[in-house]
């Protein structure tokens, strides 16, 4: 057997190598109750609190299919531009795993709910942004499985083990398995493009509002398929590496397979069918269990279940419920609040997008909306640790704060103020304004004073500004501002200091 | 009424559930006369797993507190009922008569005990089976075989043979069977009482421990057919615990079994399911049968089902293929035995070795043929192939239930046979369904009555209604009417005949 540890570098297989990818993505679906019977889906619950005798495939007991799961699915398939089935079945799938409870899996094999579909991505290139087509071949559904773990020996995995730990929890939690054709052709954007894949998922997931998508919660899960062509020499064997446990994980993940595959072929080795365990800390993969002997899991229909045959009435009410494409709507954001990809990610990254849109819905300004999210309001939350959306401030604040800048009771300065305080939980704007005594000073005669005073602390840059040199204006306005404390407007400030000196820009 | 004990066992559920409405008699004494027969002559029948005779007395007792304090009671209340062991019953050991649920209580009710409760009947027990429902003479239960009470050196038949020798024994006068290919019929058929497979789907599944998800259906067995009908109507009825409940109004049962009316009703005899391979004895009673039903003015037809010769093959074909399946979470895991676990056996070990020592022979032949039938490659020529089967045997009743209302068999080819004799034989013993399993595969309804004794070794005799998915109630309509006119003959029903233990 190769060992896990000898590279080609990446740029170097890809002169020799042309990448094959296809990924599994696993989502558990957000549902109140599991696949099959009532029982709570709340994460992190205290081991074996979420069971029934379902879920526990205890002898006669029955399921009974979660009609929202199905709901999810046909919507997820509709999102992914899939074809929804008129009629199908689950399936079981027969192996004896003690995560199991039944030792069958019910899931869906050869007739999946939804099928050829695609997603387009959106990867950076030298050349620019470049979109990939990702053929989707099927999205069905099937129960998730209880959760072991090993306790004693030195991996943690099961062998080894002294002894091992069953949580069914989780054990029929409705999952969704997406499931990719072979993505060919993207060469070395492969990486960049398996990632673009799962993000985008991720984002349409969210946008559909069927899972929290947490892959370091395991909501998401994803297996990346790999294999190397040689021009001329025809595919190679694939290798499934399983425990890529972030966005940026998928994205290594491919790349430190590209490597490792393109060492063995340049040796004259053979890449061995198996599944491999990525290692976050290394950015390597281990390998797992060989697939070179494929097992048999004896599917057939699942009698307990009758047929899914939903009708098309249905699926057109659910199609006209499907959101916005997350890459439709970053499209239409950046051409409406006019900025480049590059802001659009920072709001994404933020969480602020849905927060910008409803504060412009709220009458603020686009960019005033965007300075306040991203800006001082992010800094907090970050100082927090806590989401942008968790901020106990709301977009009428925004709205309110903004309108009293507009009108010129309040500079950006004593705004953030204002924000200090509401974050502070000091009221709403009114009343930290009215408590704080943040209102802009905009008595002439009490600005001519100060600006008086500021001229004759400094008559030389008074002397400048009368001779033309108007930049020399902003000193002024600057020792203006620091005896108001900051509660002028600035550009008042400047207007009564050039009139006071008979200048004119 | 009397109420002496011994009157009581022998009395029809129906006459048992008025005198208690009426405060002719107790719950609580009917319950004890059938606690005292079981503790009587169980010892020779071997028909209960278990007696839950404290939680018994108890439901009996507050029946009779609930008609003190002149509460409604329901057309069931307070008669005592045994339920086989393959339906769970929360805190109650079920064990479907294998080693490895040994010591496996439930913690919940299946939807048919449910329903039994609800209509405040009292639950004596758990009857025996085969283990796992496979197998048609109880022979191949882990905790030994039931015996028939009409000749105790025969087979009571399977795998319900517990529910039917309990009624035969007077030691309940209800039980529940499940019927898979036979298995309530073909008791029924050899211990003189009544059984019925309802329509697939009539009666909820949730809670029987399935062998074959797809043919299992639970039942009444009785004495007679209107107390079948009674019990019918208290377990049936859609359940939303069962995907595969059918969600429409109970046919009514009751109503028909009362009507008991066959004039101009066209009564198919199946020609596949008579003739070679039937005894002389159970022919003659069967064609007796088809005389009567003529007499009362049914109109009888000869159909073909073509199909039916292919049934038997497909069924241990698809039977299995459920079943390796189903069988699969006994794996001591969880619950029920677990051998091996000594610190030196891996998680496979263990469950090798659990499934090893808590599966029985037959159960083991049937996950091995299940288990060989689903694998890849093999998949379209046997799984495939018998759903095909299946779908043929359908049409052959859609074709046949155009020209009658009803098809009529003998429910079993043999009257009972002693016990030991085909136990080492599989395919003799399979043949022992050959006339019930149509109607499990194509998932309508079937009842088994008994028609009399057979003159070769006067044993009981059984026919066998069939009617259409959903038209249960045409059973109890010939059902009733032929067995009214068989008793009027006899001066009592076939069961007062059977000899004292």
């Amino acid at each position: 057997m190769s060992t896990n540890h000898e590279t080609v570098p990446f740029d170097e297989a890809m002169t020799r190598y042309e990448p094959i990818i296809g990924l599994e993505v696993h989502v558990e679906l957000g549902t109140k109750s599991k696949m099959f019977c009532s029982c709570a889906t709340t994460f992190g619950a205290a081991p074996n609190t979420q069971v029934c005798p379902v879920c526990l495939g205890l002898p006669g007991s029955m399921p009974v299919l979660n009609r929202v799961a199905v709901e999810s699915t046909i919507r997820i398939g509709l999102a992914l531009n899939c074809e929804i089935a008129t009629w199908c079945r689950f399936a079981r799938k027969n192996y004896f795993y003690p995560d199991m409870p039944k030792d069958y899996q019910v899931s869906q094999y050869d007739e999946p709910l939804c099928t050829n579909g695609w997603l387009d991505v959106t990867v950076a290139t030298d050349d620019g942004p470049q979109v990939v087509r990702v053929e989707i071949e099927r999205v069905h559904m099937e129960e998730d499985t209880g959760k072991l773990t090993h306790a004693g020996g030195a991996t943690g995995r099961i062998h080894g083990a002294d002894y091992s730990l069953v949580d069914y929890n989780r054990a029929g939690i409705p999952l969704i398995e997406i499931v990719t054709k072979t993505v060919v052709g993207t060469g070395a954007l492969a990486p960049a493009v398996a990632r673009a894949y799962v993000t985008e998922l991720r984002d349409v997931m969210r946008a559909l509002g069927v899972s929290d998508v947490r892959m370091e919660e395991g909501s998401l899960r994803c297996d990346a398929n790999l294999s190397l062509n040689k021009p001329g020499a025809g595919w190679g064997t694939r290798s499934e590496t399983k425990n890529v446990n972030s966005l940026r994980s998928v994205e290594r993940a491919v790349h430190s397979e590209i490597e490792r595959q393109a060492a063995v072929l340049d040796g004259g080795g053979r890449v061995i069918q198996e599944t491999r365990h990525f290692h976050e800390d290394t950015g390597r993969s281990t390998s797992g269990r060989s697939k070179e002997q494929a097992e048999d899991y004896r599917y057939f229909p699942e009698p307990d279940l009758v047929p899914i045959a939903p009708s098309r009435t249905w699926v057109e009410e659910l199609r006209a419920t499907l959101p916005e494409v997350p890459s439709v709507k970053r499209a239409r954001l950046q051409s409406a609040w006019g900025i480049n990809e590059f802001e659009l990610a920072t709001l994404v990254n933020a969480g602020a997008v849905e927060l910008v849109e409803a504060s412009i819905a709220a009458g603020v300004d686009a960019s005033a909306a965007r300075k306040w999210w991203t800006g001082e309001l992010l800094r907090v939350a970050n100082e927090r640790g806590v989401e942008l959306a968790d901020l106990p401030v709301t977009v009428s604040q925004i709205a309110r704060v903004e309108a009293l800048i507009a009108d010129g009771s309040l500079n950006d300065k004593l705004a953030r103020q204002v924000f200090e305080g509401v974050l502070a939980g000091e009221g709403d704007v009114d009343m930290v304004i009215a408590q704080r005594g943040l209102a802009v000073v905009s008595d002439d005669g009490a600005l001519l004073v100060a600006i008086d005073e500021a001229l004759a602390a400094q008559p030389d840059v008074a002397e400048k500004i009368k001779s033309g040199k108007i930049q020399a204006a902003g000193a002024i306005v600057g020792a203006v501002m620091k005896t108001t404390k900051g509660q002028a407007d600035a550009a008042k400030v400047r207007e009564l200091l050039l009139e006071r000196l008979g200048v004119s820009e | 009424m009397t109420h002496a004990a011994a009157d009581l066992i022998r009395q029809p559920a129906r006459v048992l559930a008025a005198a208690i409405c009426e405060g002719e008699v107790s719950s609580v004494e009917v319950t004890k006369a059938h606690l005292a027969r079981i503790a009587e002559v169980d010892g020779q029948v071997h028909a209960f797993l278990q007696v839950t005779a404290e939680a018994a007395l108890e439901t009996a007792h507050l029946v009779d507190e609930k008609r003190g304090s002149g509460r409604k009671l329901g057309v069931l209340a307070g008669v005592p009922i045994a339920v086989k062991d393959v339906l769970t019953m929360r805190g109650v050991p079920t064990t479907c008569g294998s080693r490895i649920l040994e010591g496996w209580r439930p913690p919940y009710d299946s939807t048919v005990v449910a329903r039994l409760r609800a209509a405040d009947m009292v639950i004596l027990g758990k009857t025996n089976m085969d283990e796992f429902a496979m197998g048609s003479s109880t022979e191949h239960s882990a905790y030994g075989p039931t015996h028939n009470p009409w000749d105790l050196d025969r087979i009571p038949g399977g795998s319900g043979g517990g529910s039917a020798a309990a009624l035969a024994a007077f030691e309940a006068p209800l039980a529940i069977g499940t019927d898979t290919g036979g298995s309530i019929r073909q008791p029924a058929a050899v211990t003189g009482t009544v059984g019925v497979k309802p329509t697939y789907g009539g009666v909820s599944r949730y809670g029987l421990v399935a062998l074959a998800s797809s043919l299992d259906q639970a039942g009444p067995c009785a004495r007679s057919v209107m107390d079948a009908a009674l019990l019918h109507s208290v377990i049936a009825g859609y359940d939303p615990r069962d995907s595969t409940s059918i969600d429409a109004p109970v046919p009514d049962v009751v109503a028909a079994a009362t009507r008991a009316d066959v004039r101009g009703l066209r009564i198919g005899l199946v020609k596949e399911l008579s003739g070679e391979g039937y005894q002389p004895g159970v022919l003659q009673r069967f064609t007796e049968a088809v005389e009567i039903l003529q007499g009362l003015g049914a109109e009888v037809v000869e159909v073909s089902c073509p199909n039916f010769d292919y049934a038997l093959g497909a069924y241990y074909l698809i039977l299995p293929s459920e079943a390796s399946s189903n069988l699969a979470r006994f794996d001591g895991m969880r619950y029920g035995l677990r051998v091996g676990d000594d610190g030196s056996n891996s998680v496979e070990q263990v469950m090798s070795l659990s499934r090893e020592a808590g599966f029985g022979a037959e159960v083991k032949r049937r996950i091995m043929l299940g288990t060989y039938a689903l694998s890849s490659g093999y998949y379209d020529a046997y799984y495939g192939q018998a759903q095909k089967v299946r779908t043929l045997i359908t049409r052959d009743f859609n074709a046949a239930f155009a020209k009658a209302d009803v098809l009529i068999s003998p429910t079993t080819p043999t009257t009972a046979f002693k016990i030991g004799e085909k136990v080492d034989d599989p395919l003799a013993m399979y043949l022992n369904d050959i006339a019930t399993i149509p109607v499990n595969l194509a998932g309508n309804c079937a009842m088994s009555l008994p028609v009399g004794l057979s003159p070769a070794d006067h044993l009981p005799v059984g026919l066998q209604i069939m009617a259409p998915p959903m038209a249960d109630d045409r059973l109890y309509l010939v059902g009733s009417a032929l067995e009214s006119a068989l008793t009027d003959s006899w001066g009592h029903l076939l069961i007062e005949e059977v000899p004292n233990l």
